[in-house]
């Protein structure tokens, strides 16, 4: 099934791409005479921010499915790593010291701020590997990594910084260009690499980790693997888009009836999923009328995610029943 | 050959030393708590001995590459845990991960282990929907697809009824008799009895015995070890365990 469910996919953002770059506050119609400006506006606004939400949405969606089968645990999400929000305190971190005017270095703070959640998750869980400590390491870390981020508003300097760090948590694909792009494209399909090659260790895990073992995974060998892989994913991710939740989690969900269930089967439909999911919801959030503005595309995620993962987890009650 | 050399673990092995024979059925024995886990562990090469090696065919398995070692040595855990619901096919062919030897034999050895558990109408069966019995032999033939030259199992019996038992023990047999060593954690001395060609006894982390299952699970030792006061009754390879009425129940024990 995965065979057909992967052309589907891809004939799907064949279809999504195109139909994106037409739409937006100025609608471009390929058939019409060309409106004012509608070369700028596709080359330099649409087409860059079609790129992001791909690449966003891809990463987050493989990530999320490679989490999930490394904790086997179907509500894990790349924000249980710590990584998204170490990250996001490296962003807010940037505005806060005023220097966010400074294209650059937003983005070298978010990926300082992952490889920061990177290592520390390696140093508290890297010798063991074992899931539970990596688990609870992560989510000490996340918890620690929103602590510092509320403190950093809290001693916000001054107004503007504030409303800018709270735009940013919110998550957004709006006003990115093709430097953001540069950003976040060597890191994520570095970081998708690497999460590819911990696919057959991630099947193994199926059975354990006892028997993973006993099948010849290495368990630190696939920690870091994971570590590496999730975070420069998640990390890119936020440096161009800030946090938007909900996709690692909802995407592999949707998607694995329609594979064999094997966690490396999982990757690459999660990804491609994940890419059209962030690509069409970021097109509604740009055509929904809003005023003062256009919709943040995390809060539509969250809006859409939360009553999802409220879902799984009654599903879940019912079987556990 | 498969040989622990004074395989210590802190504060659950003693300095256990064995040699275990291919195309035998070894059970590993003992009372809760007596070490056999570990000590399946340490051979199965997934715990490190504290102090002592585990040598397969003269090299420690410690040092062998972790797919070398699995393509050698095929181990059952006790949990038997299935994190995702995938079909019986997918769940054997996972025995295959550490073979490099490409889908035909991949495919040819899945075939072999689900037709030697009689498997071949499970194949598109989601795991969730087996019985206790045909996961057990679902579990197993991911074992046997692997294509090990040993086979360690942890308390295979465990939470399976009598008849599926027998056919479980008659698998292992089969695979013994094909040159495979199959080493067992069993906790019904009955079973041991009748269908391990060796039997090893631990207790408190000690090995206090190790020989043919007439000679190690002798009535002294059975009282030694486990506190209960018993006698064989029945013919060799069909024997039962009686119990004395009155106590018996691990009075006077330690």
């Amino acid at each position: 099934m995965t065979l057909r469910l992967i052309p589907a996919l891809l004939a799907a953002l064949a279809l999504a791409v195109p139909l994106s770059l037409l739409a937006g506050q100025v609608w471009i119609d390929p058939l019409a005479p060309a409106a004012r400006n509608a070369l700028p506006i596709l080359i330099e606004l649409r087409l860059p921010r079609a790129v992001l939400a791909l690449l966003v949405g891809g990463g987050l969606g493989a990530a999320g499915a490679a989490m999930q089968g490394y904790l086997r645990n179907p509500l894990a999400d790349p924000g249980l790593f710590g990584i998204a929000p170490m990250a996001a305190l490296g962003a807010v971190l940037s505005f806060w010291t005023g220097y966010a005017a400074q294209g650059w270095l937003l983005p070298l703070f978010a990926l300082a701020g992952g490889a920061l959640g990177m290592a520390l998750l390696a140093l508290i869980a890297g010798r063991t590997g074992g899931v539970a400590l990596f688990t609870l390491a992560g989510m000490m870390i996340a918890s620690l990594a929103g602590a510092l981020t509320s403190l950093a508003i809290s001693l916000a300097p001054n107004p503007f910084a504030l409303s800018e760090i709270v735009t940013w948590l919110m998550g957004a694909l709006a006003d990115r260009g093709w430097p953001d792009v540069l950003v976040a494209l060597p890191p994520t399909f570095v970081g998708l690499l690497v999460l590819w090659r911990a696919g057959p260790a991630l099947d193994a895990l199926t059975l354990g980790e006892s028997a993973a073992r006993s099948l010849g995974v290495d368990p630190a060998r696939l920690l870091w693997l994971m570590v590496a892989g999730v975070g420069l994913v998640v990390g890119a991710g936020v440096a161009v888009a800030g946090i938007i939740g909900f996709v690692g989690l909802v995407v592999p969900h949707l998607v694995r009836p329609f594979t064999d269930r094997r966690p490396s089967a999982l990757l690459l439909p999660s990804a491609l999923a994940g890419a059209l999911l962030l690509l069409v919801a970021d097109c509604l959030c740009r055509i929904l009328p809003l005023a003062g503005g256009e919709l943040r595309l995390g809060i539509a995620l969250s809006l859409v995610g939360a009553p999802f993962f409220l879902r799984l987890l009654l599903a879940m009650r019912r079987e556990i029943a | 050959m498969l040989a622990a050399k004074q395989v210590t673990v802190a504060v659950r092995l003693e300095a256990i030393t064995t040699r275990l024979r291919p195309g035998e059925v070894t059970a590993i024995c003992g009372p809760n708590g007596a070490g056999k886990s570990t000590l399946l562990a340490c051979l199965a090469g997934l715990h490190a001995p504290t102090e002592g090696v585990v040598l397969l065919d003269g090299h420690p398995v410690a040092t062998l590459p972790p797919l070398a070692r699995a393509r050698s040595i095929g181990f059952l855990p006790q949990d038997g845990a299935v994190a995702w619901d995938v079909t019986v096919e997918t769940l054997v062919r996972l025995g295959r991960l550490p073979h490099r030897a490409g889908p035909e034999a991949d495919a040819a050895a899945v075939r072999a282990a689900m037709a030697a558990l009689d498997l071949e109408g499970f194949a598109a069966r989601p795991v969730s929907a087996l019985s206790g019995g045909e996961r057990a032999r679902a579990l197993l033939a991911r074992v046997l697809a692997g294509e090990p030259r040993w086979i360690l199992a942890d308390e295979p019996l465990a939470s399976l009824d009598l008849a599926h038992q027998l056919a479980l023990l008659a698998r292992f047999r089969v695979r013994a008799g094909s040159g495979a060593g199959v080493v067992l954690v069993l906790h019904d001395l009955a079973q041991a009895m009748n269908h391990a060609d060796r039997v090893l006894i631990l207790d408190e982390g000690r090995l206090v015995a190790d020989g043919p299952p007439e000679t190690t699970l002798t009535p002294s030792m059975i009282g030694e070890v486990w506190g209960l006061d018993g006698h064989w009754l029945g013919e060799p390879g069909a024997r039962a365990l009686a119990f004395s009425p009155a106590g018996s129940a691990l009075t006077g024990h330690r």
